[in-house]
């Protein structure tokens, strides 16, 4: 009984390592009048971005391949997680003008 | 039509022309009055469209302009309580706000497809127009330099919404 315990323990422990990507980061991009920065960023499959607006205005982070489409009211910060793989060029739906890239490894 | 529709913006490319050629530069009062009232043209052409347009990405891009350029005018009003500037009403707005009311009248005779393609036609040269005048006279006329920021502030917005309007109106062919 004692080692079915610690059996499942390490098996929790085993899996749960597994489970959770070593180096699931948390990376910022920020709106700031009308620009994203930074233009290019870089993070994995699994990390967190950390879309932080600093306009009175609402933008989007809209990827060209449909991958994501996050709104950011004014003045907000919003989190979404990366799920897929690939260079995301994505811009504002509302302002279109504002473009930048992520480039997300598996 | 296309001779019609682009009053307002004749009237802006000839302001901002003729007063580069007499060297003649607006105030920051007058800047400041003239940057609120293009601002105040768009939303009530919006408030329009956001009752008569037919399309839904239509409305949709009505409501992205009152709520943009309502957030641009406050910010705008603010600055100017905060400099203690009074805005200075002149030619160039009173040209526009004439020019505009006829426009509104122009399309408030309009209905279905015919009126959301007229209207977003003229946006996406409304917002031409106001850029071409904002980087040509009223940016580098600027004195104080919140302002100066605030405009440049304003040119990116309208920029960005002179795309988006671009995006509507190909997509409503
Ligand atoms: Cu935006």
């Amino acid at each position: 009984m004692r080692t079915g315990r610690y059996v499942a323990a390490v098996t929790a422990l085993v899996f749960g390592a597994m489970a959770v990507p070593a180096q699931a980061a948390t990376i910022e991009i920020v709106m700031e009048n009308l620009v994203v920065s930074p233009a290019e960023a870089s993070a994995r499959v699994g990390d967190t971005v950390e879309w932080i607006n600093r306009d009175v205005f609402a933008h989007t982070a809209t990827a060209r391949n449909g991958d994501f489409d996050v709104t950011m009211p004014p003045k907000k910060t919003v989190t979404s997680v990366l799920k897929k793989a690939g260079t995301i060029e994505y811009y504002c739906r509302f302002h279109p003008n504002m473009k930048a890239v992520l480039n997300v490894a598996p | 039509m296309f001779v019609r529709l682009s009053a307002t913006v004749a009237a802006l490319s000839l302001v901002a022309s003729a007063a580069l050629a007499q060297g003649a530069k607006p105030t920051d009062p007058q800047i400041a009055h003239i940057a609120y009232t293009a601002g105040v043209i768009d939303i009530a052409a919006a408030k329009q469209a956001e009752t008569k347009a037919s399309s839904k990405d239509v409305k949709a891009f009505a409501a992205d302009m009152v709520r943009d350029h309502e957030a641009v005018n406050k910010q705008a009003l603010d600055l100017v309580k905060k400099l203690k500037v009074t805005p200075e009403d002149n030619d160039t707005s009173k040209t526009l706000s004439k020019q505009a009311a006829d426009k509104l009248a122009e399309l408030g005779k309009l209905s279905g497809a015919a009126y959301d393609k007229a209207y977003v036609a003229n946006e996406v040269a409304y917002h031409k127009a106001v850029n071409g005048a904002l980087e040509t006279l009223l940016i580098p006329s600027a004195s104080n330099a919140e302002l100066k920021s605030l405009l440049q502030t304003g040119l990116k917005i309208f920029q960005g919404h002179q795309q988006h309007a671009e995006h509507v109106a190909a997509d409503l062919k």
